[in-house]
């Protein structure tokens, strides 16, 4: 099953991969996820991998996951290598006056597990999207925010300069 | 010895065939019975375990948690990642214990269904016929050695010390949590040096109206004898309505359930190089049934929750 959610950031794509390629700012943004977990040697880039859990219903579903797709500032992407199948998504492309379309998808599933697997999918994708819309709007508020003070600061130190 | 030898024997015994009394033709019964569920107790073998079983069973556990049960699992993030640990819990429901299912799923997601968790159940569950798949989940017949042997290969363990006493008690005593005085699992705890983590339920007891253990009847009918069932349970339950034994299970009521694991304990650490079992026991039980009371306050309605 594959769900994603969209937005549109007032920010250049650069400010907004800061956000998604770091690991420690996860929990900040991210709606429904409990654990975004460092386990690698590397906190980020291709290879990187992390303990994640995101919760649906009765439980927290999640796994191992790592990182096979790394392309500063565009897209990051991720395979599980333990846990319940997924494959996600960050996807960003620049928009005409500093802006940036952001994307987060994300697919997921268990092989093998048949009819029941296929309802559960079914019946948990309004509750991953709606996980999926709050963390990209929690995004958008929290880079504009922050490219609001950077902006602000600069203005603070030309006048003091 | 001649015939007139045997018969006279055999009477002077109780086992003359057509002149057998009632009492040496109930103890045949008893023991050939006995018999029959012994072979049909399967050998402890944690290697029943099957991973990608559970893994593909998750979705089903999953749907029957979240929509008919609308679990809800807190604190696993109090049971220690990595190592041995012996999760004690209050157990509810009947024969169909809810609990375990909502813990079973919400340990395998966490947790991930790699790590080795293995459930301790009466040895009458196991020889159920239509109930082998439970095998495949880790659970095994309750006795020391399984416990041990699970333990020492660095697994989760589950235990539920009330078992089946605990498992009928009436429904107005569902906020009780009533392990019979059974503190077995903390000498198992001192031996493996592992830590407990408690691992509290509520819910359950409310899946049917629970009226009485039935000791006496059990008693009276020598299940204890023959099956260590010291219960013949008396509940009003779907679809049976009058349920006595539980023997086939009930369809549960809908009853919302709240799982709450809680911080562990180091038994030697809290209790001193030589704990006391009882002091141990007595603080389980405390602490147990201070967050069952905390969960119960903040339950509305029974079954809804």
């Amino acid at each position: 099953m594959r769900v994603g959610a969209s937005i549109e950031v007032a920010a250049p794509p650069q400010a907004v991969w800061d956000f998604v390629s770091d690991p420690s700012r996860a929990l900040h943004y991210m709606a429904g996820i409990t654990r975004w977990q460092v386990v690698s040697e590397e906190p980020r880039g291709l290879g990187a991998r992390y303990r994640t859990l995101l919760r649906v219903g009765a439980a927290e579903v999640g796994g191992l996951v790592e990182v096979v797709e790394y392309s500063e500032p565009r897209d990051m992407a991720w395979n599980s290598v333990t846990g319940i199948d997924q494959r996600g998504r960050w996807r960003l492309r620049e928009r005409p006056g500093g802006r940036t379309k952001v994307e987060f998808r994300l697919s997921y599933g268990v092989a093998g597990a048949g009819i029941f697997g296929a309802i559960s999918e079914r019946i948990a994708a309004p509750i991953v999207r709606g996980h999926l819309e709050r963390t990209v709007r929690q995004l958008k508020r929290q880079v504009e925010h922050e490219a609001q003070r950077r902006r602000a600061a600069e203005r603070r130190r030309a006048r003091v300069g | 010895m001649t015939e007139a030898g045997i018969a006279e024997h055999a009477a002077h015994n109780g086992h003359a065939g057509d002149s057998e009394s009632p009492r040496g033709l109930a103890a045949r019964l008893v023991a050939s019975m006995r018999e029959q569920v012994q072979v049909r107790i399967p050998r402890a073998d944690l290697d029943e375990r099957d991973p990608d079983y559970i893994r593909e069973s998750l979705p089903r556990l999953w749907l029957l948690a979240s929509l008919w049960f609308r679990g809800e699992v807190r604190g696993l993030g109090n049971i220690p990642e990595e190592g041995a640990v012996l999760l004690v819990g209050n157990h509810s429901g009947g024969n169909l214990t809810p609990d375990t299912t909502v813990f079973q799923l919400a340990f395998s997601a966490y947790f991930g269904v790699e790590r080795a968790f293995y459930q301790l159940a009466h040895n009458l569950v196991l020889s159920m016929p239509g109930l082998g798949f439970l095998r495949k989940y880790g659970t095994v017949a309750a006795s020391p050695q399984n416990a041990e042997q699970a333990l020492s290969t660095g697994a989760a363990l589950l235990v539920y010390p009330g078992g089946d006493y605990e498992v009928h008690r009436p429904s107005w005593e569902r906020h009780k949590v009533d392990f019979g005085g059974r503190k077995g699992f903390i000498r198992l705890a001192l031996e493996q040096d592992v830590p407990i983590v408690p691992v509290v339920a509520i819910g359950g007891q409310e899946t049917a109206l629970f009226l009485s253990r039935g000791e006496g009847l059990s008693r009276l009918l020598g299940l204890d004898r023959m099956f260590r069932l010291k219960v013949l349970p008396i509940s009003i339950a779907l679809p049976w309505g009058l349920n006595v034994g539980d023997m086939l299970g009930h369809v549960p009521l809908p009853s919302k359930i709240i799982v709450e694991a809680l911080p562990p304990i180091h038994l030697r650490d809290e209790f001193g190089p030589e704990p006391d079992v009882r002091e141990v026991y007595d603080h389980l039980m405390r602490t147990m049934q201070e967050t069952l009371d905390a969960l119960a306050a903040e339950r509305r309605l029974p079954v809804i929750g």
